[in-house]
C-alpha cells in the first residue's frame, strides 16, 4: 500500500515541478520590455484609463445565480461520495443496499426537483 | 505475438534490470538499493509519460486544425514541413521566446501561479491511467476517484487565473468556467458509477479486466441499456468539463474575448493551452477505459488497441466541434441539471436492478 502511493507522490511532485519547467526555461529567454500601453488591462481597443474610477474596479459582486448552483453542486458531490463506496460493495450487500440506496437517491431526486420547481435551475 | 504484446513491460523490466546491474557496484544494502531503482523508474516512466504526451498535443494540435480545415472546405497549415506537421513545433518555439505580458493592475503571484495550479491535474490524473496489459504507472484500488478528484483542481486553476487577472473579460469568463465545470462534474461522476457497480471495484486495471470476455470485444457500452446511456452521457459532459467547443462559453471568443485566458501571453498561455488538450486526451482515455474496453481488443496488442480508441473518441470530438455552435448559458445549465442529472441518476437504478440479468450474461 505504502509504495503504490510513494509513486502517487512522485507523480504530485512531478505535477508541480512540470509546469515550472517551461516557464522557468522561457523567463530565462524571452525579452522584458514592458511598457505602459503594454501593461494596461485589455479593454477591446478603448483606454482603460480614461474609464471612471468605479469602472476600472472589476472585482465586484456577481450574480448570486452561481452561487446557487456551487450549493447545489456541493450537496450532489456529497452523493457521489456516498455512491462510490455503495457501488463497490453492492454485490456483497444485496437487496437490502438497493433499497437502502433506492430511498436515498429517491430524496435527492426529491430535493432537485424541488430545487427546479423553485425556479433555482432557471439562469435569468 | 507474444513478444509485441509485452513489448513495453519486457522494456520495463529490462531498463530495471540495467539499473540494479549499474547501482550493483556501489554497495548498497539490498533493501536501499530496491527502493533507489524503483523510485528512479518511478521517475523515468513519469518522464516518458509527460515527453509521450507533450508529442501527443502536437500532434492532436496539427490533427484538430487540419480536420477543422478540411469540414470547412480549406486546406489547413501546409507550409512548415510536410503537410503542415512541424506547425505546431514552430508555434512551440514562437511561444518561448514571446514577452510575457502582465497587466499592471493584475494579482501578479497569482496570475502566475494559475496555469501551473491548471497544469497540476493533468500530471496527476495519469497516475492511474492503464495504457496497455501492466502498463499502468500505479494501480491504487480507488483509481475513478482519484481521477475525479484531481480533475477538480483544475477549476481552481482557472477560476484564480480569471481573478487574478483582473479584467472583466477574464472575470466573467473564469466565473462561467466554475459554473459549467462544477455543474457538469456532477453527471459525468455519477455516470461512472454503474460502472463501478458491475466491477465491483474502482480500479481501473480491474474495470479492464472486466471486460475482456467475448474474444476482448465484452465492453461496457453493449451492456444495453445501462452502458451506452452511461456512455453518452459521460462523453457529452466530459466535452463540458473540458471546455471543448459547443460547451465553450469560458471562453467564447465572440463574447468574452478569451475568457479567462485574455491577459496571459507566451509559454502561461500556453500552459493553459496545453493543460486543455491534456484534459481532453485524458477524458478520452477514460471513457475508453471505462465503456469501450481499454486495452481489450481481439488480435491486435494491448497498447494498439488503446491508442485506436482513444483517437476515435478524439477524433469524434472534433468532429462535434466542427460541427455544433456554442450553447447558451441558460440552455448549457439546463442540459447539465435538467437532462444529464436526473438521466444519470435512473441509470444508477437500472444498473442495481439489473446487476443479475448483466451478470447471467456474462458482465
Amino acid at each position: 500500500m505504502l509504495d503504490r502511493y510513494g509513486v502517487v507522490a512522485l507523480f504530485a511532485f512531478m505535477a508541480v515541478l512540470f509546469p515550472a519547467i517551461p516557464l522557468v526555461f522561457s523567463w530565462i529567454i524571452r525579452p522584458k520590455k514592458p511598457n505602459k500601453s503594454k501593461t494596461t488591462t485589455y479593454e477591446c481597443g478603448l483606454e482603460f484609463e480614461d474609464f471612471p474610477e468605479e469602472a476600472q474596479q472589476v472585482w465586484v459582486q456577481f450574480r448570486v445565480q452561481y452561487f446557487l448552483y456551487a450549493i447545489i453542486f456541493v450537496v450532489f458531490d456529497i452523493e457521489a461520495v456516498f455512491l462510490y463506496p455503495w457501488a463497490v460493495a453492492y454485490n456483497a450487500l444485496g437487496l437490502y443496499a438497493l433499497v437502502e440506496m433506492v430511498l436515498f437517491l429517491g430524496i435527492l431526486i426529491l430535493a432537485l426537483a424541488y430545487a427546479w420547481r423553485k425556479g433555482l435551475l432557471e439562469w435569468a | 505475438m507474444d513478444i509485441l504484446n509485452n513489448l513495453f513491460v519486457s522494456l520495463y523490466v529490462w531498463v530495471a534490470d540495467l539499473l540494479h546491474g549499474l547501482l550493483g557496484g556501489l554497495g548498497l544494502a539490498k533493501d536501499a538499493e530496491a527502493a533507489l531503482v524503483s523510485a528512479i523508474m518511478v521517475l523515468l516512466v513519469i518522464t516518458v509519460i509527460l515527453l509521450w504526451m507533450v508529442l501527443m498535443v502536437l500532434i492532436l494540435i496539427w490533427l484538430e486544425r487540419k480536420n477543422a480545415a478540411r469540414l470547412q472546405d480549406r486546406v489547413g497549415p501546409n507550409r512548415v514541413g510536410p503537410w503542415g506537421l512541424l506547425q505546431p513545433v514552430a508555434d512551440t518555439i514562437k511561444m518561448f521566446i514571446k514577452e510575457d505580458i502582465v497587466p499592471a493592475n493584475a494579482d501578479k503571484f497569482v496570475h502566475t501561479l494559475a496555469p501551473m495550479v491548471a497544469m497540476m491535474p493533468a500530471v496527476l490524473a495519469f497516475a492511474v491511467i492503464p495504457w496497455g496489459k501492466g502498463m499502468q504507472p500505479v494501480d491504487i484500488n480507488i483509481g475513478v476517484l482519484w481521477i475525479v478528484a484531481v480533475a477538480s483542481i483544475g477549476t481552481i486553476g482557472v477560476f484564480i487565473g480569471g481573478y487574478g487577472s483582473n479584467n472583466k473579460y477574464s472575470l466573467l469568463g473564469g466565473m462561467r468556467a466554475v459554473a459549467q465545470m462544477v455543474s457538469y462534474e456532477i453527471p459525468q461522476v455519477l455516470t461512472m458509477v454503474p460502472i463501478v457497480l458491475m466491477v465491483g471495484s474502482m480500479s481501473l486495471v480491474k474495470i479492464n479486466e472486466a471486460q475482456s470476455g467475448w474474444f476482448g470485444l465484452q465492453w461496457f457500452i453493449f451492456a444495453v441499456p445501462v452502458g451506452p446511456i452511461a456512455f453518452v452521457v459521460y462523453y457529452l459532459s466530459a466535452l463540458a468539463e473540458v471546455g471543448r467547443t459547443p460547451f465553450d462559453l469560458p471562453e467564447g471568443e465572440s463574447e468574452i474575448v478569451a475568457g479567462y485566458m485574455t491577459e496571459y501571453s507566451g509559454m502561461k498561455w500556453g500552459l493553459f493551452y496545453l493543460a486543455e488538450y491534456f484534459n481532453f486526451f485524458i477524458v478520452c482515455t477514460i471513457a475508453a477505459t471505462l465503456f469501450l474496453g481499454g486495452w481489450n481488443g481481439p488480435i491486435l496488442p494491448p497498447y494498439v488497441w488503446f491508442i485506436l480508441k482513444v483517437y476515435g473518441l478524439i477524433l469524434l470530438g472534433m468532429w462535434i466541434r466542427m460541427t455544433w455552435p456554442r450553447f447558451r448559458v441558460d440552455q448549457l445549465m439546463n442540459l447539465a441539471w435538467k437532462v444529464l442529472v436526473p438521466i444519470a441518476l435512473v441509470n444508477i437504478v437500472l444498473a442495481g436492478l439489473g446487476l443479475p440479468i448483466f451478470k447471467t450474461i456474462g458482465f
